[in-house]
């Protein structure tokens, strides 16, 4: 093994910093999966008639359904009846405010780099944490409401607001779409509803902070986000999750509606735990995210910065059903030892003179192997529809593995499609040169990296471009944006 | 400065450097000439500390130490700068960026504070407009697309910021137009000084016109076979390296 090789193996030896586990009492479910425990779910969360039949009918079209396996990734089957459907801290009853939020789960936060105190006081993000299944704690509610913006748990909201709930839920993804996604809507807990109101600029960053406690428990999280006619939010999701030695499901499903000129931006920065280096435990992190611009001029933009998780199976998509709308697909997915990241996107032209533009980063070091799989289909109402594709992977090492699998369906002649894609080595010229010029070998590889993730970074909010970066192990300041 | 006894280096099973001594003075500017594969560039790599070279034998003292120790960055924090023949592209990395980069991790290997945006700038800016480059330069990627003279000029860029002792030039006239070779010239004599030091290596007695040396090396087959002063480039131009050869190998 030469020099350069040595390195970056130690390079990407790195330890997963928050595989802690916070020891709380909670409310756990036994494991398994019937209609009973649909129903204590529902009881759980006193929901009305509606939500509990529109679950029990998820459910029993989800048993007529298969586990995806066309993705490229290899794993054992997860046993359904294995897993716990619901955990929750306990509380005596829903907290009000931050105060009552148990001081042990205020400090995991915390040591997660996410003082819910501080960011309320200084950052200006309103963050909604959800703890295994349920939301805990739903920061600037108030400043929120005075601009007519709803942003609560998705519980609160089929409470609350069951008129939008109804209205919306499903309809981007249905129950019944793909077999993770009707297993969320049969058993999903909690997850974040915003609702921005006509006219309305979100006055803040909005953001979710994901975090999987107890063992054996799947996380289900669903999210709708609504826009309504010339509204604008931005909205930022982190997750991360103890290290355990079994793997954990987590199958959420993230539904968008942009209206007439409204505007999304939604990103990611996942970092649920990955598995040892021999790929012992770790999530199976099997996701639908879908935004529907159902608007005219309407614009959906996706950011993910995935690092985490055993296996990736994660396609945010984008219907671009107004005219004139706009999808945009923004995409790090980095896999280390024995991760499997199949991961891309979907951007469906209905609309005339819809654009779509697709930038995917894939970085594979140690034996993993990382895949882009993404669809760009122009339907034939899409006249001039556009579409730019670039997708490049790096590859650390000689073990790793770069995959691309476009799928490309156009069904009217004046669509302009581009499609580019590079794969390429980080090169001993590459290292010796930052080295010559007194960078350490490992933040040569992290400077190298981050310039090739330069175009993803530089969509994602500041806040976040910097937790990306860390995340990537990477200590620069300002070679961002 | 710099001090190299009888070293010897090769590359898998291959001897390239055949025993090399070579004294190096503050100030003073040394040109290596030799035909191809006379192991110019292994020398400029070996002294650099790039992997893929074995040292067999010899020695190379730098400023009291053990050169052939250190890693090749704690070469690079003490002062010794290789101008690559091919320098390399780094996409998506500024210029700026790598250069304040690699300066404060000079400044912090030396124990000065690192410089900040607000300071880099100015100084920076300073450099570029005497190597005849626009400002956007620092903007792009790191030789990112970049012409011939553009690599070149910004390896003369990176000397001139990060103010080594030791610069080793490898084969910096190659693909350079008499215009850009005028240019990186003017660059480095304007970095000479009576406490830094030149390796010139080159192929060609033509760089030796503008950059003035005060020793001129031939090396044929690993060693140095001739040394003198600059009339000596003026010979190998007019004889060609045959008859050096020929010396070597009798």
């Amino acid at each position: 093994m030469s020099a350069t090789s040595e390195t970056l193996e130690n390079i990407i030896h790195k330890e997963y910093k928050p595989g802690f586990v916070t020891d709380l009492e909670s409310d756990t479910f036994p494991p398994g999966l019937n209609e009973d425990v649909i129903r204590a779910i529902s009881g759980k969360k006193n929901e009305p008639e509606f939500m509990l039949q529109w679950r029990l009918d998820a459910y029993r079209h989800w048993l007529t359904m298969t586990e995806p396996t066309w993705a490229y990734v290899n794993y054992e089957s997860v046993n359904y009846q294995s897993i716990s459907y619901y955990s929750a801290p306990k509380v005596k009853e829903g907290p009000k405010n931050l105060n009552e939020v148990d001081p042990k789960l205020l400090e995991t936060y915390k040591k997660l780099g996410i003082p819910l105190y501080e960011q309320e006081r200084l950052a200006g993000v309103a963050v909604d944490a959800v703890f295994d299944s349920v939301s805990v704690a739903t920061t600037f509610k108030d400043k929120l409401a005075s601009a007519g913006v709803i942003f609560c748990s998705m519980s609160e909201a089929i409470k609350e607001h069951p008129e939008l709930v109804r209205q919306y839920l499903g309809t981007v993804v249905p129950t019944s779409d793909n077999f993770f996604a009707a297993l969320n809507s049969a058993v999903f807990s909690d997850g974040s509803f915003v609702y921005i109101p006509k006219g309305v600029r979100c006055p803040m960053e909005l953001s979710t902070y994901f975090r999987i406690n107890a063992a054996n428990t799947g996380q289900f999280e669903r999210t709708l986000i609504i826009a309504e006619e010339g509204s604008h939010v931005s909205y930022l999701e982190g997750c991360t999750a103890p290290m355990r030695d079994e793997n954990q499901l987590h199958a959420a499903v993230v539904e968008l509606v942009a209206l007439d000129h409204a505007e999304i931006k939604y990103s990611t920065v996942q970092n649920w735990y990955p598995g040892d280096e021999e790929g012992r435990g770790g999530i199976y992190n099997f996701v639908t995210k879908r935004g529907d611009c159902r608007g005219r001029q309407s614009k959906i933009s996706w950011t993910q910065v995935e690092t985490g998780s055993a296996i990736t199976w994660k396609y945010p998509s984008c219907i671009l059903r107004g005219e004139e709308s706009v999808g945009e697909f923004y995409s790090v997915a980095v896999t280390n030892h024995c991760q499997q990241a199949d991961t891309g996107t979907k951007m469906i032209h209905i609309g005339k003179n819809t654009r779509s533009t697709i930038i995917s980063k894939g970085i594979s070091a140690g034996r993993a192997q990382n895949t882009y799989r993404g669809q760009v289909k122009i339907l034939k109402s899409a006249e001039n529809a556009r579409n730019y594709t670039q997708c490049d992977s790096l590859l650390i090492g000689d073990r790793c593995g770069a995959h691309t699998f476009p799928y490309i369906e156009v069904k009217q002649p004046s669509a302009q499609l581009e499609h580019e894609a590079t794969t390429s080595k980080i090169s001993e010229d590459q290292l010796f040169f930052c080295q010559q010029r007194g960078l350490s070998a490992e933040d040569a590889v992290s400077m190298i990296v981050n310039g090739f993730c330069k175009q993803v970074f530089k969509e994602l909010p500041m806040e976040f471009a910097v937790e990306a970066q860390a995340l990537l192990g990477i200590s620069l300041e300002g070679s961002v944006g | 400065m710099l001090s190299i006894k009888n070293l010897q280096a090769r590359v898998e099973d291959k001897a390239i450097l055949k025993g090399i001594s070579l004294e190096v003075k503050p100030g003073e500017v040394h040109a290596i000439m030799g035909p191809n594969g006379s192991g110019k560039s292994t020398l400029s790599h070996v002294l650099a500390g790039r992997s893929g070279y074995e040292v067999t034998g010899g020695s190379v003292t730098y400023q009291g130490k053990d050169l052939l120790d250190m890693k090749p960055e704690e070469r690079a924090r003490e002062g010794v700068f290789l101008a690559f023949q091919y320098p390399v592209e780094i996409p998506g990395v500024s210029n700026i960026y790598l250069l304040k980069a690699a300066l404060n991790a000079i400044r912090k290997h030396r124990g000065d504070s690192e410089v900040d945006a607000m300071d880099f700038l100015p100084m920076v800016k300073a450099r570029i407009k005497s190597l005849n480059l626009d400002e956007q330069f620092l903007y792009r990627g790191v030789n990112e697309g970049f012409s011939g003279g553009e690599k070149k000029r910004n390896e003369i860029l990176q000397m001139a910021i990060l103010e080594p002792s030791l610069c080793i030039l490898d084969e910096t006239d190659s693909g350079l137009d008499i215009d850009a070779l005028k240019i990186v010239a003017d660059g480095v004599n304007a970095l000479r000084s009576p406490d830094r030091s030149f390796i010139m290596v080159t192929h060609y007695q033509r760089l030796l016109d503008y950059i003035k040396p005060d020793v001129v090396h031939v090396l044929a087959q690993g060693r140095i076979v001739k040394s003198g002063g600059p009339e000596l480039a003026h010979e190998l131009e007019e004889k060609g390296y045959g008859w050096i050869d020929q010396g070597a190998t009798a």
